[in-house]
């Protein structure tokens, strides 16, 4: 060898650790699921009265490859996305390496007023858009004064 | 401040904007330079590229239709838009870059001008 590196092979995976070694411990009382920012796919939660909207940013994916389950108030994201590095023997560099490959599974965890059989899933532009409807009895009335 | 201040300022406004910027790959060969960028949530007509001297700009907006009174409580994705420049090198051929847009992901094909392409070189052995 005629260069030595400066760092060591995995510096920007090990300061990925290290950065969020530092946030999880800053935080008082982080998430028993840890801390998943930053993980694949990128998600976006929001709530109507009605409904639960969550928006999975996962470019790229066969929709039907992606598996979507709910159990008992838990909401499972899983499936895998495959690599277009070149394999070793390619006479091709990779000069940029940044997108996600392999395989991915997320979970949130639900309010207890939703339900489970009134779900909908639409994958387009490459965000998975699931809706979750609230149970009828916990939307919000309005109570008339006798 | 005169008018004409006031104007450029304006002009300048959009670029100011805080923008995401969408992880890429990118794998060389012997005929070109191929760029993958994650852009999830683009549609087709609001991604723009464009080449301006030796600088490849990415930009793109969110085109999520979000239900009415939505509230967020959770954002990972925390701004509309996207956006990412790359300086190209000489040897590249800006005018016959090739783009693909599906399912958020933007496949860019930039080959390598006819006077770059590889060639072996001898050496002589004196």
């Amino acid at each position: 060898m005629i260069y030595r590196s400066l760092f060591p092979r995995d510096f920007l995976s090990e300061l990925e650790r290290l950065q969020n070694e530092v946030r999880q411990n800053f935080d008082i009382s982080p998430s028993i699921r840890g801390f998943t920012r930053g993980g694949f796919p990128a998600l976006n939660i929001g709530s109507t009265p009605k409904s639960i909207e969550i928006y999975a940013f996962a470019p790229g994916i066969d929709p039907a490859s992606i598996d979507v389950q709910i159990d008992k108030g838990v909401l499972t994201v899983a499936g895998e996305r495959p690599s277009v590095l070149p394999p070793a023997e390619a006479k091709a560099t990779a000069h940029i390496d940044e997108r996600f490959s392999g395989r991915f599974r997320r979970v949130v965890t639900l309010p207890d007023d939703i339900d489970a059989s009134a779900v909908s899933a639409k994958y387009r532009d490459g965000v998975l858009h699931i809706s979750i409807q609230r149970r009828e009895a916990a939307q919000p009335r309005r109570i008339t004064i006798q | 401040m005169n008018e004409t201040t006031a104007v450029s300022k304006e002009n300048k406004a959009p670029r100011e904007e805080g923008a995401l910027a969408p992880p890429v790959d990118v794998i060389e060969d012997a005929a070109g330079i191929t760029l993958y960028a994650d852009l999830p949530g683009v549609p087709k007509e609001k991604l723009h590229l464009h080449v301006d001297a030796e600088t490849l700009t990415i930009e793109g907006e969110l085109g999520l239709v979000l239900p009415e009174g939505i509230e967020s409580t959770h954002a990972e994705v925390s701004l509309p838009r996207y956006r990412r420049s790359f300086t190209l090198s000489r040897e590249l051929d800006a005018d016959k870059v090739k783009a693909e847009f599906a399912n958020g992901v933007l496949t860019l094909r930039i080959p390598k001008a006819e006077h770059a392409l590889p060639r072996k070189i001898e050496i002589a052995v004196a």
